[in-house]
C-alpha cells in the first residue's frame, strides 16, 4: 500500500510498515529536516569584523549553509546543514572565513 | 468466445503482451527470448498496441529503462534469458526493492560458461533471492496464462512486486502448441488500468524515488518488501481463481499429479513435468503409486503446499535444472527439504537429482529411472546417494 498518501516525514522512529516503498520521499525540499552536519570533519568559521559583505561565499555553498536575511546580508553558518566542504573558505577575497578542525 | 490459434511459446506470450498493451517494452534480443521482442515490435509497427518500443543497447538498460518507465507510473513489461538476465543482475533488486510491478518473461537458458544457447534453469534460479515473483510454466498454455495474471499480480496494492514468468527455452518457447487465448477485451477488463498510488509524472503530488538508505532506513524497506512477498502468496490465489472464472484453466501454486494416494513422486519445475506426467502415467497402470508435484510458484515459496503435498510420501525425489554448487543439492531441493523439516514432516526419504543441464536431453528413460530408484528407497526404507546427477556421463 502506498504510505506516500500520508506525506510524511520518515523519521529514525518510523516502523516498516509506516515506512514509504523504497524509500521514496514523498516530501519534497525536505532536506532541510535531515540535519547532516554531523558529517563535517572541517569547519568554516564566519569571521564578521572581516566580512564585508561581498557575497561571493553565499552561492558557491553546495548546500544551504550560508543563509542571507532580509537586508541582503548573510548571517552566520546554519551548522545542521556545513558538512564542512571549505569552499567557502576558499573563494573568500577577505580572510573572513577561516577553516578549522572540527571539535578543536 | 476463447480464440484456439497454434503458437510457439515465446508468439503466445507475445500475444499476451499485445492484449495487455503496456505503455512501455524496453528489450534487448538474447536467444531463446528474442522473438518476444521480435514480435512485439512488429505489433508495435503495425499500430496494434500503442506502447513506446524502446530499443535499448543492453539488458542492463532494459531493466533500468524499465524501472524508470514503471517509476514514472507506466506499465512497462520486457523479456530475457539467461546472460541477459545476468546483465540486468542489479536492476532487478532495484526494481524489487523500488516496488515496481514490472513484468518479464525469461526464458530460461543455461548461464554461462561454458557459453550455451540452450535450456536449464541457472539464469532464473540465481534470480532467485531478487525479490522478484516467480511463476513456471510447463508449456506454451501456462506461459500465456501466467502473463496475463502476472500483471494482476504485481500490480495488487498489497504485492507492488515485479514478477518473472519463467519457461523453457526451445522446448516451450520454439515449440508450436494449440492453445487457447481470450479475447483482447476480456484480457483488457481482467486486468484493467494501471493505477500506481504514487509516480514521478504526477504534478500534483512530486516524489523522489531511489534516494540514499543508510543503516537507519534501509532494514525497514527491506522489512516491508519481504512483507509484499508474503502478502503476494493470497493475491496469487485470489488472482488464480479469478482467471479461472473467465478462462476455464485452474491455477494453484502447484499442480498435484495424481498424489492422491501415491507413494513415490518427483517434483519438476516446467516442461520436463510433462515428460514426467506421461512417465506417472505408464507407472500407475504397472500398479506402482506414482505422482509428481510441479511447482507453479517459487517465489512466493508455498512451504506449507509443498509439504502438505508431499506429507503422505515414502520417497521423493527433486528435480533440479540448475546446481547450487555448494555441494549440498540444487535450489529446488533444499529449499523443499527446509519446507518438509519446518513443518515437522521428517518421514519423507527426499533426493536430489540435477538434470538437463546446458540442455541435456531428459527422456522417458531417464525419469523412468528415477522412479525406479525411488521405488527401491520406499521398499528398502533407506537411501544410498542423496546428491544425484542424471544422464550425465560418469
Amino acid at each position: 500500500m502506498s504510505n506516500c498518501k500520508h506525506n510524511k516525514i520518515i523519521s529514525a522512529d518510523t516502523t516498516w510498515k509506516e515506512t514509504t516503498e523504497g524509500g521514496t520521499i514523498c516530501s519534497p525540499g525536505n532536506a532541510t529536516d535531515f540535519p547532516t552536519g554531523d558529517w563535517r570533519s572541517m569547519k568554516p568559521i564566519w569571521l564578521q569584523e572581516k566580512c564585508k559583505q561581498c557575497l561571493l561565499c553565499y552561492p558557491v555553498c553546495p548546500d544551504t549553509a550560508i543563509l542571507v536575511n532580509e537586508e541582503g546580508k548573510r548571517v552566520d553558518f546554519n551548522y545542521d546543514h556545513c558538512k564542512g566542504c571549505g569552499v567557502c573558505y576558499k573563494v573568500c577575497p577577505f580572510e573572513a572565513i577561516d577553516f578549522v578542525e572540527e571539535g578543536k | 468466445m476463447a480464440i484456439r490459434d497454434r503458437l510457439s511459446g515465446n508468439e503466445a506470450v507475445a500475444t499476451a503482451m499485445k492484449q495487455i498493451n503496456p505503455d512501455v517494452v524496453a528489450a534487448f534480443p538474447i536467444t531463446p527470448s528474442t522473438e518476444i521482442p521480435q514480435y512485439f515490435s512488429t505489433f508495435v509497427a503495425n499500430g496494434s498496441v500503442n506502447t513506446e518500443f524502446v530499443a535499448v543497447e543492453s539488458e542492463h538498460s532494459a531493466m533500468s529503462a524499465c524501472v524508470g518507465a514503471q517509476a514514472a507510473g507506466a506499465r512497462a513489461m520486457t523479456a530475457t534469458s539467461a546472460n541477459g538476465l545476468a546483465l540486468m543482475w542489479e536492476v532487478l533488486y532495484i526494481a524489487a526493492s523500488l516496488k515496481l510491478p514490472i513484468v518479464m518473461a525469461c526464458v530460461n537458458r543455461a548461464l554461462s560458461g561454458p557459453i550455451n544457447i540452450h535450456n536449464d534453469h541457472t539464469d532464473s534460479m540465481g534470480a532467485r533471492d531478487s525479490g522478484w515473483i516467480q511463476l513456471y510454466c510447463e508449456d506454451n498454455q501456462e506461459a500465456y496464462d501466467n502473463m496475463v495474471m502476472a500483471v494482476r499480480i504485481a500490480e495488487h496494492k498489497n504485492v507492488m512486486l515485479p514478477v518473472m514468468v519463467c519457461f523453457d527455452g526451445f522446448i516451450t518457447s520454439h515449440s508450436l502448441e494449440n492453445i487457447e487465448l481470450m479475447e483482447d477485451d476480456v484480457v483488457k477488463k481482467f486486468i484493467g488500468e494501471y493505477n500506481p498510488g504514487h509516480y514521478l509524472l504526477d504534478r500534483e503530488n512530486p516524489i523522489s524515488v531511489g534516494p540514499l538508505d543508510l543503516q537507519g532506513y534501509y532494514f525497514e524497506h527491506k522489512r516491508q518488501q519481504a512483507e509484499s512477498m508474503r502478502n503476494a502468496k493470497k493475491v496469487i490465489q485470489e488472482v488464480s481463481e479469478e482467471f479461472a472464472q473467465i478462462s476455464g484453466r485452474q491455477y494453484g501454486f502447484l499442480e498435484a499429479y495424481r498424489m492422491e494416494d501415491a507413494e513415490v513422486a518427483a517434483v519438476i519445475l516446467n516442461s520436463t513435468a510433462g515428460t514426467a506426467k506421461f512417465v506417472v502415467d505408464k507407472l500407475r497402470e504397472s500398479g506402482v503409486k506414482a505422482g509428481l508435484i510441479k511447482p507453479r510458484v517459487f517465489r512466493p515459496f508455498p512451504v506449507d503446499e509443498i509439504a502438505d503435498a508431499l506429507k503422505n510420501c515414502k520417497a521423493v525425489a527433486v528435480m533440479d535444472k540448475a546446481d547450487s554448487f555448494n555441494a549440498a543439492g540444487g535450489p529446488l531441493f533444499t529449499e523443499i527439504t527446509s519446507a518438509l523439516h519446518v513443518k515437522g514432516v521428517y518421514n519423507v526419504m527426499t533426493v536430489n537429482y540435477i538434470y538437463g543441464l546446458g540442455g541435456r536431453d531428459v527422456n522417458v528413460g531417464d525419469i523412468e529411472k528415477v522412479y525406479n530408484d525411488l521405488t527401491n528407497i520406499a521398499g528398502q526404507g533407506r537411501i544410498e546417494s542423496v546428491y544425484n546427477y542424471l544422464g550425465v556421463r560418469e
